[in-house]
């Protein structure tokens, strides 16, 4: 008996499922979601269908879409963050404050970033050395960090109508808003450090089994913490955004954030428990809450019943998700007598 | 004879792309103690899990007393008299014996209130019925793996379980422990309670049970008497051809030693001296829990060293992870391949690449297609089927799981390769393969050190054997000139006793 020969007959049964839905979730499910919400509100929302409507859209989307990059890349290693909204805030004064003092428009955008990738820092060691819950520990990073940021405020926004670096909020280059620039960079960044990098190859090992990395040799401590540091590093650049759009500083910048980047990255198909995902879907899944705001502003929704809709959206989303992974959905069990 | 107690007929079960049973029977009668035999994988758990309503058969008639019933759930199982005495205990550590015994039916007060002195009361006399005086009050997790076993068929007989299930009752009990369980086993044959007793201990076999019935690869063999059945022909019967065809090998000439151990000890094993050499394959045998596993953590940096040094090839290797022990040339497959080696989900090319991508990075970025080109050529290596590259490995056979936790070391061509338990779960064709490679990397020059349960298969893959009891390397013997009654006398430690209750057949 050739064993390869009934390894292969036993195993291409699987593979060669005419329809597995599954699968075909994973690959173009949300864009699906994506292109008929598109088409719905290009239909009925008046306006919505302008290129300016959905420059703004692309605008408005971007501080939530930066976040929830580095939020995917935590959520890959099975983690999560609750920090991010009030890192905004703290990096956003932070640097609002240097430029005032006469720090030059780059070093003031920079030492922003710096600040958020160490409060990411302070998360990733607690998590990853002391064994700590990462929601425990960032759902106190956000507490002490809104609280930092209210400190150094006094409480008080710090508005500076001279802001040197407020070109990033506001600015364009060509027709393109500038912080739509920055997030497609970002995105492209993230996507090709998880692709096509060593280091991204190791956060999806961590999410998918720590034991089996550590085992395999992948420096899990050290994956586990770099991420809350990138998690940071992009939350500084979203409340560095913040700041330059507002052209200010604002203690409360931020106050929630962290829940919408979460609902983007579940939207997008990365599993809670770590290891499966693309940041790919984490970006349509930004768009996808971004067009849903603006459509339901446009057909002059109802703020509140605009929450009820986003609501009902994220648990649809989530449930489809959840129930590809289980076998009934495919194939009745059972004994047949 | 009279109807049997119990009649399973045609069971089949399927898991994904695995047949795990095939059409099955199988039958006991009351009184009766009735081994079933069969290689890991053989299928004998899951039978055992569809008679105690864990998992659905796919199709298949099971009767008691001639009455055919249905069992889809625990509940089901329990009404009709099945209880099963698990390998890992069913019972919860932090709750005293008697909370234990009643769990799911405690005696209830008024108001709902628990009512402690009849729940210990039922307990002291569900104990007394097999004899045993534990104390119903202490905290069941305070005593040892024997008599927590004993709590369980305290429990399965005070339900008034007629059907008993044992599944490797002796794997984790000292000798001591173990003899009480055979009296034990020998009262309830008397009460009338047939029993399915699965063991790999043939002397064990032949001394308690009456009947065998040998499965293979999920499929049905054979049953007959023990007394017309000879421990060869059960083991033929077992791996469906000589034992030696499947472990021949072409003698191997060692070379220098490549790994070196010398005086390692970690939380609860140690000190340890050992050596393998270039072109050796050392099996570890022992019981479960003898330190094998702890060892081969220890070289690898997987847990805390608390003493001791290990050299690979001459050179000091002291990892502090797995990460330093396999720069230094180790690489180590884990006991558990779904928990501790694989990623499930993810592809068979991610799970055989994560630990050689520094072969195929510059400057952190992968070259894809000449790690694709790598991976196909360890899969072609160990055959397994190329289209599955871009599967997830969970989608493979148990024989494929293993063989792509193999592929990842040979794609790191490590020097020094510890694999535990490397063909548990695995049916007969992967085996005889993973036992090529072991053999092909040997000849190779690697070091190879084997930790295995199966004592046929560590005897017939190694060159040299090295028995732990607690601990300790407690014997070194030459594969060739021993056999595995000599094997077991130095892992039990109790060459007395094993003299005396030793194989009668």
């Amino acid at each position: 008996m050739n064993s390869d020969e009934t390894n292969a007959l036993k195993e291409a049964k699987p593979a060669r499922e005419p329809f597995d839905f599954a699968r075909w979730w994973d690959r173009v499910g949300i864009l699906m979601v994506l292109v008929v919400l598109v088409l719905l509100m290009a239909a009925i929302a008046p306006n919505f269908n302008r290129v300016d409507n959905l420059l703004n859209i692309a605008r408005a989307i971007s501080i939530n879409a930066i976040l929830a990059a580095g939020m995917t890349v935590v959520i890959l290693t099975g983690g999560i963050d609750l920090s991010v909204g009030s890192t905004i805030a703290v990096s956003g004064v932070v640097a609002v404050i240097a430029a005032i003092a006469g720090v030059p428009a780059p070093l003031a955008v920079l030492l922003g970033m710096a600040v958020g990738g160490l409060c990411g820092l302070v998360n990733g060691w607690l998590t990853a050395y002391l064994a700590l819950a990462p929601f425990i520990v960032t759902l106190g990073t956000m507490t002490f960090l809104r609280g930092l940021a209210y400190t150094i405020t006094d409480g008080q926004p710090i508005v500076s109508s001279g802001l040197n670096f407020r070109d990033l909020g506001n600015g364009y280059i060509g027709p393109i808003p500038i912080p739509v620039i920055v997030m497609v960079v970002v995105y492209a960044v993230v996507w090709f450090v998880l692709e096509r990098t060593r280091y991204g190859r190791h956060v999806y090992a961590v999410g998918g089994n720590a034991e089996a990395a550590q085992l395999a040799g992948v420096q899990v401590k050290r994956v586990v913490t770099s991420v809350y540091v990138l998690a940071g590093v992009c939350a500084g650049l979203a409340g560095v955004i913040f700041s330059a759009r507002v052209i200010s500083a604002q203690p409360t910048a931020g106050t929630g954030y962290e829940l919408d980047a979460i609902a983007a990255v579940v939207l997008g198909g990365t599993s809670l428990a770590g290891g499966r995902g693309r940041i790919v879907g984490t970006l349509i899944g930004s768009i996808i809450l971004g067009v849903l705001s603006t459509g339901l502003i446009l057909l002059n929704v109802q703020f509140f019943t605009q929450l009820l809709i986003k609501g009902v959206v994220i648990i649809l989303a989530v449930a489809i998700d959840s129930l590809k992974q289980r076998p009934l959905f495919l194939r009745a069990g059972g004994p047949k007598p | 004879m009279s109807q049997p107690l119990l009649t399973l007929e045609g069971i089949s079960k399927r898991f994904g792309a695995t047949l795990a049973l095939s059409g099955v029977r199988f039958d006991l009668r009351a009184g009766e103690v009735h081994a079933l035999m069969g290689e890991n994988g053989a299928g004998k758990s899951t039978l055992m899990k569809i008679l105690a309503g864990n998992i659905e058969r796919d199709a298949g008639v099971i009767r008691i007393d001639g009455q055919e019933v249905d069992i889809r759930s625990p509940r089901d199982a329990a009404r009709h008299g099945i209880a099963i005495i698990h390998q890992e205990l069913n019972t919860v550590p932090d709750m005293t014996v008697a909370e234990n015994l009643a769990l799911g039916r405690e005696p209830k007060k008024r108001f709902g209130m628990l009512d402690r002195t009849a729940m210990e009361q039922q307990a002291r006399e569900k104990l007394a019925r097999i004899h045993s005086a534990i104390d119903p009050r202490r905290k069941l997790g305070s005593l040892s793996v024997g008599m927590q076993q004993m709590v369980e068929i305290a429990r399965a007989v005070g339900e008034n379980a007629r059907v008993l299930v044992l599944d490797e009752p002796t794997a984790a009990l000292s000798r001591a422990e173990a003899l009480e369980l055979y009296k034990l086993i020998e009262q309830m044959r008397t009460a009338g309670v047939g029993m399915i007793y699965i063991s790999h201990r043939m002397e064990e076999v032949w001394q308690l049970a009456d009947r065998v019935t040998v499965f293979r690869d999920g499929t049905y063999v054979g049953t007959g008497p023990l007394s017309e059945i000879s421990p060869a022909d059960v083991v033929r019967m077992m791996v469906g051809r000589t034992v030696a065809d499947l472990y021949h090998h072409e003698p191997r000439e060692p070379g220098r030693p490549l790994l070196t151990v010398k005086g390692l000890a970690g939380q609860a094993v140690g000190p340890v001296d050992l050596s393998v050499r270039a072109g050796e394959v050392v099996c570890m045998a022992g019981l479960i829990g003898s330190g094998r596993t702890e060892v081969g953590r220890l070289i690898f940096g997987a847990d805390v060293r608390t003493s001791g040094r290990v050299e690979i090839d001459g050179r000091a290797s002291s990892p502090a992870n797995p990460t330093e022990a396999i720069a230094d040339g180790v690489g180590m497959v884990p006991e558990n391949r779904k928990e501790q080696g694989l990623f499930l989900d993810h592809s068979v090319e991610d799970n055989v690449a994560i630990s050689s991508l520094d072969r195929f990075v510059s400057a952190g970025v992968i070259h894809r297609k000449q790690r694709r080109s790598a991976v196909l050529g360890e899969m072609k290596r160990l055959r397994l089927r190329l289209n599955a590259v871009d599967l997830p490995v969970k989608a493979l056979s148990g024989g494929n799981q293993q063989k792509a936790a193999l592929a990842r070391w040979l794609l790191r061509d490590c020097d020094v390769l510890i694999l535990d338990e490397p063909t548990r779960g695995v049916d007969i064709g992967a085996k005889r393969e993973i036992y090529e490679q072991i053999d092909g990397l040997a000849r190779a020059g690697k070091a190879i050190l084997v930790i295995s349960s199966d004592l046929p298969e560590a005897i017939g893959i190694s060159d040299r054997l090295l028995v732990m009891r607690r601990g300790r390397i407690v014997a070194e013997l030459e594969s060739a000139r021993t056999s595995e009654e000599e094997v077991m006398l130095h892992a039990t430690g109790t060459a007395v006793n094993a003299a005396n209750t030793g194989a009668q057949a």
